[in-house]
């Protein structure tokens, strides 16, 4: 059992094991359940991110409020025409990451990574590199038992929730997470997956949650798009040597106690940010008001 | 620790859009289910803190009422449960309380009723459909649902613990947390029973059929 980053990595380092492997040990010591169930249970968690991307790629989703739907298939699009600024691998992770958001707004089957509205950012950075490493199911399986390792030292210290922490404890959580999975994928070592969670952590302090009409939808999506290219660029910067001068515990710290400083306007609740701009109090007024909800589709 | 699994961190798997709002409330519903043990025929909900706030761009509205009919947070029904519930005769309100001041950012209070038969709880939902239920029936425990659990209503006698832990050691099956609440010496307490490994109906009947137990439900 490990209740820190510094646990986790020594764990990894005197086992001679990937933060996967000691993942999955803890699991089956603190559940008595076999290797092969848990092994199956989180096979089965990817299979849904992946019919959620896929869905999100292939199909018109368009969430109740009209106010999400499409975005992903407009950056495949875009890929496709081989204009892409940020290049191949990022730009299919943010469409791959948003594919799920949209998905998870319309009331589809997601699998919450680490809650259903920072959902995105895992499985988007996970099938935004599988045409450059190739992974083997196994693989895959692993990266989100990687992701799940540092997921659960960050919910056990700090917060996993928006209404508890902001946005930051929703999709910075999320985009630390898939940073340090992405290092384990890629090759790289327990320390490297560290470094990559508190650079990409130590980025998203502060991000508040300001849910425009209080939907999973505005900026939510867009949020867990940037989170995947965030994700993929902080595990490069690791991969590469570079190092967090701040311990990745510590940054988890900071992250936890930005939260509790943070004012209730700013979390989840609706009424400051985004939320609160001209633009979205018409676009609440609009959902929930008497206008039908057809003219918001209209004017999209 | 609050977070004890891996899959409380990837997972649940459910339907949108929110964990909090929608997983975490269709928990909390389908647990006073499960508690009242019958459909009951008013269910009035009062939401606190951020539920009140948002409560109707999340669903948790809907969510609550799925689980009220039973439905788990990965029920393709979930989105209907509203039309559902009133198919059922099931009347639910709901009433977002914005004043009062909570001790969690998402908390509602569940208050059922179905002829003499009533059941009022709080539930919390912690994040990432993860939940804690905070009072039943005036009691204050700490139940949090990712783990099987019995709850047992019964007198408050001498010896009514040790036989319930007496039967749970017959089936070779371990306590990882236990407390005991009551109001008033000697009246009616209740027992919040977690266990490491799932508990089957065969205990449970047990336990319902010993002296001075009231009520026995059972959380898997």
């Amino acid at each position: 059992m490990f209740r820190t980053v510094e646990e986790l990595v020594g764990l990894a380092q005197d086992r001679n094991l990937p933060v996967s492997e000691v993942m999955i040990q803890t699991e089956i010591e603190t559940t008595g359940k076999s290797y092969a169930d848990i092994f199956s249970r989180m096979a089965d968690n990817l299979d849904v991110m992946e019919k959620a991307v896929q869905r999100g790629i292939h199909e018109e989703i368009r969430s109740h409020s009209g106010l999400t739907g499409g975005d992903a298939r407009l950056l495949q699009k875009y890929l496709s025409s081989g204009r892409s600024l940020s290049g191949d691998v990022l730009l299919d992770a943010v469409s791959k990451a948003m594919a799920t958001n949209e998905v998870n707004a319309a009331m589809g089957t997601i699998c919450a990574t680490p809650t259903a509205g920072s959902a995105g950012v895992v499985p988007g950075t996970l099938f935004g590199l599988v045409r450059k490493l190739q992974p083997s199911q196994e693989q895959m399986v692993r990266y989100l038992f990687t992701a799940g390792a540092f997921g659960f030292v960050i919910a056990n210290n700090a917060s996993i929730s928006g209404a508890a922490g902001g946005c930051q404890a929703e999709v910075g959580s999320a985009t630390g997470m898939a940073a340090a999975a992405a290092v384990e994928l890629a090759g790289g070592t327990p320390s490297q997956s560290a470094h990559a969670m508190a650079i990409a952590l130590g980025n998203m302090l502060g991000l508040i949650c300001d849910p425009v009409a209080g939907l999973v939808e505005v900026p939510c999506v867009k949020r867990n798009a940037i989170g995947a290219s965030t994700a993929i660029v902080a595990a490069d910067m690791a991969l590469a040597g570079i190092q967090s001068k701040i311990p990745c515990d510590e940054v988890i710290d900071a992250m936890h106690q930005v939260g509790r400083m943070m004012p209730a306007a700013f979390r989840e609740t609706a009424q400051g940010g985004l939320a609160n701009t001209p633009t979205g109090k018409k676009l609440k007024d609009k959902i929930f008001g008497q206008a039908a909800r057809s003219s918001v589709l209209d004017n999209r | 620790m609050k977070y004890r699994s891996v899959f409380d961190i990837i997972g649940p798997v459910m339907i949108g859009p929110s964990s909090s709002h929608t997983a975490g409330a269709a928990r909390i519903g389908r647990i006073a289910r499960k508690l009242f043990n019958d459909c009951p025929d008013r269910v009035e909900v009062t939401l606190y803190g951020s539920f009140a706030q948002t409560y109707r761009g999340h669903g948790t509205d809907v969510a609550l009422a799925a689980g009220l009919l039973g439905f788990d947070a990965s029920d393709p029904r979930l989105p209907d449960a509203l039309t559902i519930a009133a198919g059922q005769r099931m009347a639910v309100s709901f009433n977002a309380d914005t004043e009062t001041q909570v001790e969690h950012p998402n908390m509602a209070r569940l208050h059922l009723t179905k002829g003499d038969n009533v059941l009022d709880l709080v539930g919390a939902s912690i994040g990432g459909g993860k939940i804690e239920i905070t009072e039943v029936d005036g009691f204050s425990i700490s139940l949090s649902g990712s783990n099987p659990a019995l709850l047992v209503l019964h007198r408050d006698k001498y010896g009514a613990v040790a036989e319930v832990a007496g039967l749970i050691a017959k089936y070779e099956m371990n306590i990882s947390y236990m407390e005991v609440a009551r109001h008033e010496k000697g009246h009616v307490a209740m027992m919040v029973i977690q266990t490491d490994e799932e508990i089957g109906e065969g205990l449970a009947t047990e336990i319902s059929a010993l002296p001075n137990m009231l009520n026995v439900a059972v959380l898997s």
